[in-house]
């Protein structure tokens, strides 16, 4: 079974909570990423999620084994949403089974951690003035580099 | 043949997903470099490079048939 996957429809943590249940394990917790009204005291209306899927499933897995590997756990998932989201809805789930809780805790926050910064999935926002920006893209003309800063 | 694919801040500045093309360029950092010439991309900070479907450094050797995606900076959750 895969540990990371793409939705691009709404879907309720239950139907994969139910997927971790493990007779060792004792613990259980997940994270919930959802859309805020707000971000860096602009309003927010929706947005929108676009990812490299291919190797997005591939680094998500790896993340995912990562922390098989620091933690001690039984089971883990992540999901993450692709397109237009309305502020409320589950952007990013994950969850983790473990014989003790603070596996389970820190496997959960390790996975979410890591997919924020590594999994190729990017962020536009929709602010309530009419304007959009990609998240972490919008570079100030005063911060930025002459020419490409790469490679 | 090099396939190349956009994504995000990069497919809306150049206007498509995906194009084909021939290229002199030797690794992905000299094709980073003549597409920016001829698109000027947007400054977004550090862009990574992924060479059929896997993270690859800029001095990666360019073969005919790769499939390259440049990657500006992600912000998934």
């Amino acid at each position: 079974m895969s540990h990371f996957t793409f939705s691009r429809e709404p879907f309720t943590p239950e139907r994969y909570r139910d997927l971790l249940s493990d007779p060792v394990a004792g613990g259980y917790a997940s994270f919930e990423g959802r859309v805020r009204n707000h971000n860096e005291g602009r309003g927010v209306v929706r947005l929108e999620y676009e990812g490299y899927e291919a190797l997005g499933l591939k680094e998500g897995e790896r993340v995912v084994a990562e922390a098989f590997d620091r933690f001690p756990i039984a089971k883990a998932h992540c999901v993450h949403r692709l397109g237009v989201l309305e502020i409320g809805d589950l952007a990013v789930w994950v969850g983790v089974t473990a014989a003790h809780r603070d596996a389970a805790f820190a496997a959960c926050r390790y996975i979410i951690d890591e997919v924020k910064t590594r999994v190729p999935i990017w962020k536009k926002e929709h602010y309530a003035e009419g304007d959009s920006g990609w998240i972490n893209c919008e570079v100030r003309a005063a911060d930025a580099p002459s020419g490409a800063t790469l490679p | 043949m090099i396939r190349i694919e956009y994504f995000a801040v990069l497919r809306e500045h150049v206007g498509r997903a995906q194009e084909d093309l021939s290229t002199a360029a030797t690794t992905v950092g000299e094709l980073y470099a003549e597409l920016d010439q001829r698109y000027a991309f947007p400054a977004v900070g550090r862009v990574k490079v992924a060479v059929n479907d896997e993270f690859r450094d800029w001095n990666t050797p360019l073969e005919d048939g790769d499939f390259v995606v440049f990657i500006p900076p992600v912000a998934g959750g």
